[in-house]
Order: structure tokens, then sequence, then C-alpha cells
């Protein structure tokens, strides 16, 4: 019998399947097809101390194998999740991830302790949203102020902080080190990359916002890649995304190094994505005669 | 509850150069939820990741019908599925039309006369009297009018190039219509409350997003009640990715998937 739990930085998951933060509301919405304790993690909608509405649509272009999206952390704010969300989330056999971004490290700290108090099971640090303008990439794109928020985070959490890299940067190991250096419990990546399209009739961006993230199967080689660096650079679990769409892509991640991996961008073509990616997994690894799924963390087979 | 499930294609029938209807065999579960004005979310193939919203025209027990203008890949490859091919469907979705008022007046431009038809069935099914005016480009973009004539107290066609119906835009109809209805007494307001004279309609408008700011701006003229079905760029189609973004007259953004696609007029802001 394969064992399916996973540990994330002493947060235990019952399998190693998350869905990311901005993919899945607070869970009402894909809640109506499938029992969200089936899944072993839920980062939530990117929190702010206080409401945003966001940037103004067109939010999404569509691309080969991928899409740009530039929401621009629409949210009720930390508060309202607090109040009207967690209760709601917490009948669920689900472990809770509570995603926060602010354009100070005092506003993220300010949040830490809220949320901990209010009995999230982890937080993660968005350092990396490449769709605001304070704030957000500034801090996942230098590494002295990636310590400098991961620090006050952690100052103010009284549970584990997992801190979500940015992959717009030369090299992500030195973001990941930066962050460890500061104490993160565990890392998040890779968010989603910068990218554009224009409307070649109009002439237009088709974003609102010109330039958005792109996410989708396109991004998978690039998070492969990104996971095996930082898992090589730091000694941290890895929370491991970016397109995956099958359980191999899944498998893949976690060889790199993944601990865990998170499906977003599969579920706006599949509502049951996460839960289909997290059979395949677990099929795969029954099939490679694994006893353990964290057997596949960090086992890939390096050419010399 | 929406339902995600393969569907096997009924019929697909070419209504003009550029449209095509599809009915699709649901199955009873999710033809059942389907009211006016909801839309499906369908997988058009395995190389495009989104699914494409299109809204729902006409529905029965087991099946429901779309009708989609090809617009690029996705709607081309949808074109191209022949009876008994499977399209993954994901649907109903959004909040559609109410059709509480007793006299209803439905509008509908060019791709967004589909929906209207559904409306105007359902709306005759309640035993409402419903009006229906519709614009279209030109002859060659005209369809379903013969349904509307089946449901309809009154239907009056328009045309951009005058090639179907009388040469102009739908908003001229809507006002037309709307005047028709003053007692001429009490202007500009309609006969409310006089006895004797027509209840005001209600106006249900599907089309593009300057014939709906101009809808809403003659209802509003002449106080009556307007509701509009939006479109945006989507993602997720129920909700979660907050894509869909639309701007509310109050600043706040709603999404056209989960609030909408159908808002009341004065909520929406037409200046965005």
């Amino acid at each position: 019998m394969l064992d399916q739990r996973v540990d994330l930085a002493g947060v235990e998951l019952k399998n190693p399947i998350v869905v990311p933060s901005g993919t899945f509301g607070f869970g009402r919405e894909y809640g109506q097809f499938f029992d969200l304790s089936e899944l072993g993690a839920i980062c939530v909608k990117g929190l702010t101390p206080q409401p945003r509405e966001g940037n103004p649509a067109p939010r999404i272009a569509e691309t080969p194998m991928g899409i740009l999206n530039s929401v621009g952390l629409q949210n009720p704010g930390v508060d309202t999740f607090i109040a009207q969300e967690l209760p709601e989330l917490r009948k669920h056999d689900v472990k809770v991830i509570a995603n926060i971004s602010g354009n100070t490290p005092e506003e993220y700290g300010g949040m830490c302790e809220k949320l901990s108090a209010a009995g999230v099971d982890m937080i993660e640090v968005n350092i990396s949203c490449p769709n605001v303008k304070a704030g957000g990439l500034a801090y996942g794109t230098r590494p002295e102020l990636a310590a400098e928020v991961t620090e006050v985070a952690k100052r103010h959490a009284a549970v584990p902080v997992m801190v979500k890299l940015s992959p717009n940067v030369t090299d992500i190991a030195e973001i990941a080190r930066a962050a460890a250096g500061a104490g993160a419990d565990a890392l998040s990546l890779i968010n989603t990359i910068r990218g554009m399209r224009i409307d070649v009739k109009t002439r237009r961006p088709i974003l609102k916002m010109n330039t958005g993230g792109l996410s989708g199967p396109a991004v998978l080689p690039v998070a492969v890649r990104m996971v095996w660096e930082v898992r090589a650079a730091v000694d941290l679990p890895i929370l491991g995304m970016g397109g995956v769409s099958t359980g191999t892509d899944a498998a893949e991640l976690m060889l790199a190094g993944a601990t865990a991996v998170a499906v977003g961008t599969a579920s706006f073509a599949d509502v049951y994505a996460p839960v289909r990616i997290r059979d395949e997994l677990l099929a795969l690894a029954e099939a490679q005669g694994l006893s353990r799924i964290s057997e596949l963390t960090g086992a890939v087979r390096p050419w010399e | 509850m929406p339902i995600q499930a393969e569907c096997t294609v009924a019929e697909l029938v070419r209504l003009n150069e550029f449209a095509y209807s599809m009915t699709l065999e649901t199955g009873e579960a999710m033809a059942a939820q389907v009211s006016c004005g909801q839309f499906v979310h369908l997988k058009c193939g395995g190389e495009r990741l989104l699914r494409r919203p299109i809204s729902v025209c006409q529905w029965g027990e087991n099946t429901l019908r779309v009708v989609f203008e090809v617009r690029g890949a996705g709607t081309a490859w949808l074109s191209r599925r022949k009876p008994g091919d499977r399209v993954d469907v994901l649907g109903p979705l959004g909040r559609g039309f109410d059709l509480s008022g007793r006299r209803l007046l439905v509008v509908g431009g060019g791709i967004g006369v589909p929906p209207m038809l559904g409306c105007a069935q359902e709306a005759a099914r309640l035993g409402k009297e419903v009006h229906a005016v519709l614009g279209f480009r030109d002859e060659g973009r005209r369809m379903l009018t013969g349904d509307f004539i089946d449901c309809c107290r009154s239907l009056n066609v328009i045309s951009d190039d005058g090639s179907t119906g009388r040469k102009g835009f739908v908003t001229e109809l809507v006002e037309e219509f709307l005047q028709a209805q003053a007692c001429g007494t009490c202007d500009p307001v309609l006969c409310t409350g006089c006895s004797g004279r027509p209840a005001p309609p209600e106006v249900l408008a599907c089309g593009p997003k300057a014939m709906l700011r101009a809808v809403a701006q003659v209802c509003q003229t002449y106080g009556v009640g307007c509701q509009v079905s939006l479109e945006e760029r989507m993602g997720c189609g129920v909700g979660a990715c907050l894509v869909c973004a639309c701007d509310m007259a109050d600043g706040r953004r709603k999404h056209v998937c989960k609030d909408g696609p159908v808002f009341r007029a004065e909520e929406v802001s037409w200046d965005a």
C-alpha cells in the first residue's frame, strides 16, 4: 500500500497534490465538482491587507499551450477571508495555505499575525506577482528584499512560512538562498513568467495591462529546471508548480526536487484535473513499486 | 450544480456563412438545470487550453442547442464536428435573465441573437407577452428569425446596411417600441399606473457592448427596466480564476462567468 503522505515543512499533506493560489478562489467553485478533502492542500487566492478590485479586463489571453493572466490580486482582503472564507474551508479535511502580498514588509508582518491567529496551516509569502505595480515582483527579484520580507514574515508568523519565488530572474537559486538564509521554512515555485501577446489587426496588446503572467503546459520545462536548481541550492522542502497537467508531469517536478506539486491552470480545461492528476501520480508510483510517494522527491539521476 | 461531461453532437447545421447551430445530447441532468441566458463552456480540441463560453440558444429534456460564429481556431474546430462526435461540455454556467416581468422586449444584436431566442421561448411558455427586435449586420448574417415569429407577439428586424429589414441600429427599434407604449400625457414616463394602458415592458438584451450601452440609455430615458448579457475573455468559467472582470457603476469589479453574464443595466459601468 503506497504511503501518499508528504511532509511540507512540518505540515503533513495527505497526498502531494495542492491547488495553487489564484486558480482556485477560496475553494467554493471547484468544491461543487469534488470534495475538497481529496486535495493535499489549498493555497487560497492571494490576500492583501485591504480589499482589491484588481486590473481592468481583458485579463486573460490564450497562448500556445498556455495562458497569460493579469488579474492583479483581486481579493476581498485578509479580514473578510478570515471571517467568511476560512470557516467554510475548515469544513473540509484539507490543509489551508494562505497566500499573502503586501506593499511593505510591515504589511506582510501584519497579515502573518492575523492569519496565524486565525489558524491557517501555513503562510505562503508571495514576492513574485508580476501583475501589481508596487511590491510584488520587486521583492522577488532582489535577494536583499526577498530576505527582508521573509525575515519579517517569519518574525510575525506562528505557522510555517513558505516563500513563493518568481521565475523572472537570472538566477533563481540566488533568491532561494536569500529566503532560506532569512528563515523560510519552504519554497514554492514557479510563479508565472512575464509575457505579452498582441492582436495584429488592432495592434493592441490583448491584455489591458499590456503584459501578464504565463502559465500552463508551456512553462513546465522551465518549472522543472528551476525546481532542480533550487533543490541543489537550498535544503528546504519545495512546493513545485508550473504547467502540470498529468500525473507524469507531477512526477517530473517531484523527481526534480519537489515535495508536493500544485495543479493550477489545468483546472480551467478540466475541473477534475487536481484529482485526476493525483490518481495518475499515485498509479505511476505504484507501478514503479514505491512504498512512499515521497521517494520520488529529488530522485532524478542527472547526467554527470 | 454545473456538470462537466463528454456530450454527443446530435446535429450540426450551418445557419449562414458565419454561424453554426450545434445540438448536444447533454442528458437530463444538465439540460434540466438550464435557464435562459446561461452559457456552456466548451472544450475545442486538445491543442487549445481554454474552453469557449457559448450562450445556450435552446434546450430540451435531454439536449441543448448552441449557436456560434467562427471567430478563431477554437470555434473553427467546433464547426467541423459531425453528428456522433463528442464535445466536452461544462455547464450550465452563470446567472441568466430574470423573466418575472409580465411584458418583455427581447433585443438581440448579431451573435447576441441566439440566447434571446431561448429567452423568448421560455417567456412565452410562462405565458408572458413577448416582443422581439433583432439587429444584423446584413442579410447574410440573418438567422433564427422564423423561430422568433413563432413565440413572439411582434418581431422587427433591422440591419446596418438595410439588406434585411430597415437600415439602422437596433436601438432605434427599441426606442420606437417604447414610444408606442407611452400614453403621451406623462412624457417621458410610460403609462404605468394608468388603467387600461399597457404595463411597461422589461427589456432583455444581448449583443455588442456598444449596442447594449445604447439600449441601456434608451431604457433609462423611458424609465424601463433593462437587463444586459455581457461578454468578456474568460478563463475557468466558474468564478475561481477571476479573469473575466467587468466594471460596475459602484467602482467594484464583478465577474461575467459567475455574477453574470446577465446584469441589470444600471449596475454596469458603461464608460469602462
